[in-house]
């Protein structure tokens, strides 16, 4: 039975529902580090009673937006904030054209496509500073943001001869989304993610799939961004119809299909429905199943302190924080992050103009982390463990990870 | 105050303002008194809608014509306050399927231009709209800021030299005979009475020029046409929508500014300054608005309020109870041929969008009775500056991210980008320079001026703001601030109670608690209240 459904006011018209109560301006993390951006408010509900849907857009500060979402999340009265920024930022780009930066951050998939390919030389021209600053002049890419290593080999790869894919029964049925950042960059995390439904004798099937679109979303690249939205839904749909649960560790691409193809890109489609009913992040799904009693539960325990920051995609898709109560029952000391956010919300702080922004939005947790100390810090979301560690110098892991530890009793 | 002139006009409505305009380019020395401020009345409150002439072409053909010529002059005249919205005919679902071809040959013969368009496409251009029409039409309507329509022309007849005071209200018409020469009255501001003697004084007051021809001591029926809108809190539509079939009620959506406007009613009121908003007309408004945008009651009523059609009803052509088939079309009574009374026209009933024509025949008939042939030239005259646009709704953004509004500032003094009115972002530098023209500390002129305190909060957020820079600016006494206020804030909830359910009502809500709970304005010292002409009194 799915367990959420799709929102029924377009997100435009939910702009209605604002009092201008000022929730979101005050939790806005931007807002309170940039004074470019005026607040969640000024660039949401209020500048859209004055947009026009054949007009071209006047906007130009709500780009300060970083999509992180926190509004949408506090707000009392349910006006979709960040899903309307993201709709309005795509019309500046209609109206200015797309910049190559924006283009080629949107392209998550082609990058780990061409990364893999070339593997290892690809991880090299990243660290070469001269180039870098090239980059940052001629791109705006910021020459001090950190970029991932591409692994040596993919997970689709890796899978194919795992014990998993030759499953042929179980209790339930996963077919598993895995993201550009599992199958190009951290194949550990997707690994362990397959470990947890062994452990639970799930069968797992890996559908074709491509990029959710996200990084293309929120770089304003809709068109493209549907395409690949329209290319899931059609290859997922297929499962659903047999029996099989969507299920991805990486929070964002499970709310990109969950909410942003509707909200945002405005695709209505029946199998979307049909998919994003049925689509959970791994840790929704593991709730679900422990709540039923048919989750494997012997864990074995063992003390760490972690600090565990639960990234504004996890908030959004708005089921609690599981993955902290779990690693509480693994026996560990769970700190939780106070801060809503990172700072580098997705690709947002990679952008010259807004990697010093991004840096002051992620300072509390940063300084949280460097007070508490620990070995670890745990982290659903992949470009928010890249930021946190190239940040702190800590190890920021998933916390799949850390539960496939807890099933074997030791770490990797 | 005692002075002369050649043309004296009563009514800062578009009907006066259009004849000062007219008068003053012609050269002739001109007053216009008004009451209460611009667009106080019944300019002030109708729906935004610049006719393409469509809705009379069948009942009303003559009326059709005129709107569409007018609407074609006033686009390029005063560009600055039409909004090219275009329009809509659509036949709903329970409009009567003849009436479209009727309409479509009617408009060929009254040269209303039309193009016959699939259901289809109107429906990809406005989205909301009831996807079971059958037959949709594009005509050229517009929408019309009358706020700003009317001060573009206030500012044409000053540049004319012609005077127009406001919050001069007329007590009394002075005769000699049977010739009238002038009025007294009073400044409604200062409490000082003053005399004023005209060769001719041409009654434009509208719904109550009734009231002035009796000061004259003639009889003119002007039966005050109320007539209900609701402002929904967002543009639902960017194109006018007008239901295809005889003109009724509730079947007209405008989008203007920043909202869109579903109208309107017609009852007749026996009090042009005195009526209700009935729970009956507001459920009408609602119902009917479902017939054109299906999800109509899921979004947001604003306000709610009623303006007063001045409808001229022939006193020798009595017993025509429904005021909706009363004519639409103007009449200009000659006093002297009329009622043996020299030295007064009166125009009553019309439209706004004819404001231009019918000021045109009043001053034509006013030259001929002063025996000076001046010809007219307000079709070839600008209102607006030469270089101005017609008005889309992004204009005030673009302007304010122009601006570089969100660069913080570095001095202590408070940035004249600042926003006081986030809903209509109006900003401080607006405010202060209104104040250094008007020298007006009554809230409800930022607001006919600025937009102020008219969007989702209704000046829940901008009314203790803009106060504060209108007591700093004119440094008033407290007491006198306080009561501009307060008197405000009772104004904008008037027009919140209607509609005072779902989102309005929980904005409301709010609001009050900043006000009453939070500011504790009950309790604030107050002065007498500056007087205001009340042109509403809801029960």
């Amino acid at each position: 039975m799915p367990a959420h459904s799709l929102p029924s006011l377009s997100t435009q018209i939910t702009s209605d529902l604002c009092i201008k109560c000022n929730i979101c301006a005050s939790a806005c993390p931007v807002a309170a580090a940039a004074d470019r951006f005026p607040g969640p408010k000024a660039v949401g509900p209020q500048a859209q009673r004055f947009r026009h849907p054949r007009l071209p857009s006047p906007d130009k500060s709500l780009d300060y937006c970083s999509g992180c979402g926190v509004c949408s999340l506090v707000c009392p009265h349910g006006v979709q904030i960040a899903e309307m920024n993201a709709i309005a930022r795509a019309e500046i780009f209609k109206r200015d054209g797309l910049p190559l930066r924006n283009w080629a951050l949107g392209r998550s998939e082609l990058l780990g496509k061409v990364g893999s390919l070339f593997w290892p030389l690809s991880n090299v021209p990243f660290k070469i500073k001269p180039l870098r600053v090239v980059i940052e002049k001629v791109m705006g890419i910021d020459a001090r943001a950190r970029f991932p290593d591409f692994s040596r080999g993919t997970f689709r790869a890796w899978f194919k001869r795992s014990a998993a894919a030759k499953r042929t029964m179980g209790a339930r049925k996963v077919a598993y989304f895995h993201g550009c950042a599992s199958n190009y960059y951290e194949p550990r995390i997707a690994q362990a993610a397959i470990e947890v439904f062994e452990r639970n004798q799930i069968k797992v099937a890996l559908p074709e799939q491509n990029c959710c679109g996200l990084p293309m979303q929120s770089n304003g690249d809709f068109e493209s961004a549907r395409v690949y939205a329209r290319n899931n839904i059609r290859k997922l749909a297929r499962w659903v119809r047999e029996g099989y649960d969507i299920v991805g560790a990486s929070t964002s691409c499970t709310l990109a299909i969950k909410h942003e193809y509707h909200a945002v890109l405005g695709i209505d489609d029946p199998a979307l429905e049909l998919v994003a009913t049925n689509t959970y992040d791994i840790f929704e799904y593991l709730a679900m199943l422990d709540d039923e009693g048919l989750l494997n539960t012997r864990f074995v325990k063992r003390a760490e302190t972690v600090v565990y920051h639960a990234p504004c995609q996890q908030r959004t898709h708005g089921f609690g924080r599981p993955a902290a109560d779990f690693m509480r029952r693994f026996g560990f000391a769970v700190i939780e992050s106070k801060a809503d956010c990172c700072g580098v919300a997705g690709t947002y702080g990679l952008k010259k103009e807004k990697y010093d922004i991004a840096v002051a939005v992620g300072q509390p947790l940063f300084q949280q982390i460097a007070d508490e100390n620990p070995n670890r810090v745990v982290c659903d979301s992949e470009t928010c463990r890249w930021w946190i560690e190239a940040h702190t110098g800590k190890k920021a892991v998933h916390p799949i990870e850390v539960m496939a530890e807890a099933y074997r009793g030791r770490r990797q | 105050m005692k002075l002369s002139t050649e043309i004296l006009i009563l009514g800062g409505g578009a009907t006066g303002l259009g004849a000062a305009w007219d008068a003053a380019l012609r050269g002739f020395k001109t007053v216009l008194l008004e009451k209460g401020d611009l667009a106080h009345g019944t300019s002030g409150r109708y729906h935004g809608l610049l006719h393409s002439g469509g809705r009379y072409v069948l009942r009303d053909p003559q009326s059709a014509r005129e709107c569409a010529a007018e609407n074609a002059l006033l686009r390029r005249l005063m560009p600055s306050c039409i909004e090219d919205t275009g329009g809509l005919f659509v036949t709903a679902p329970a409009d009567p399927a003849d009436y479209a071809d009727q309409f479509f040959a009617a408009c060929k013969t009254c040269a209303v231009p039309v193009i016959e368009t699939s259901p289809a496409e109107a429906l990809q251009r406005e989205p909301l709209l009831n996807p079971k029409i059958t037959r949709a039409f594009r005509v050229e309507d517009a929408s019309c800021d009358s706020f700003d329509a009317l001060h573009l022309l206030a500012r044409a007849v000053r540049a004319a030299n012609g005077e127009v005071m406001l919050r001069h209200r007329v007590t009394q018409i002075i005769r000699s005979g049977n010739r009238i020469v002038g009025v007294t009255g009073e400044n409604l501001v200062t409490g000082e009475s003053f005399t004023i003697y005209a060769d001719i004084v041409l009654n434009c007051a509208g719904a109550w020029a009734g009231r002035i021809a009796a000061m004259a001591g003639c009889e003119v029926k002007v039966t005050p046409g109320k007539g209900l809108m609701i402002a929904m809190n967002s543009r639902l539509v960017n194109t006018v929508i007008n239901r295809c079939k005889p003109p009724s009620d509730g079947d007209i959506i405008v989008p203007v500014g920043t909202v869109s406007v579903i109208g309107t009613t017609d009852t007749a009121v026996p009090n042009p300054d005195k009526y209700a908003i009935e729970d009956w007309e507001v459920e009408l408004l609602m119902a009917e608005g479902e017939q054109i945008i299906p999800s109509f009651r899921q979004h947001r009523a604003l306000r709610a309020w009623a303006g007063v059609r001045p409808l001229y009803e022939d006193t020798k052509k009595e017993e025509q109870k429904d005021s909706r088939l009363m004519s639409r079309a103007h009449a200009l009574l000659d006093h002297e041929s009329r009622d043996g009374v020299a030295g007064m026209l009166s125009m009553v009933g019309g439209k706004f969008t004819t404001f231009r024509r019918m000021a045109q025949l009043l001053v034509d008939t006013a030259c001929a009775k002063l025996g000076a042939e001046r010809k007219c030239l307000t079709k070839d005259t600008l209102i607006d500056s030469p270089d101005a646009k017609l008005h889309t709704v992004s204009k005030r953004l673009a302007s304010l991210e122009s601006n570089k509004w969100h660069v913080a500032s570095s001095t202590a003094q408070p940035p004249s980008h600042q926003i006081i009115c986030e809903c209509e972002l109006v900003t401080r530098a607006q405010i202060e320079s209104h104040l250094r023209e008007s020298g007006s500390p009554i809230l409800n002129d930022l607001r006919r001026d600025l937009r102020l305190g008219m969007g989702p909060c209704q000046a829940g957020f901008c009314a203790y703001r803009a106060v504060g820079i209108i007591h700093e600016t004119l440094q008033l006494a407290p007491p006198i601030s306080n009561s501009q206020l307060l008197q405000f804030l009772q104004e904008r909830w008037k027009g919140e109670r209607p509609v005072m359910w779902g989102h309005s009502l929980r904005s409301l809500e709010f609001d009050l608690h900043i006000y009453r709970n939070l500011l504790g304005v009950d309790t604030l010292p107050v002065e007498r209240e500056i007087e205001v002409y009340p042109t509403e009194q809801t029960s």
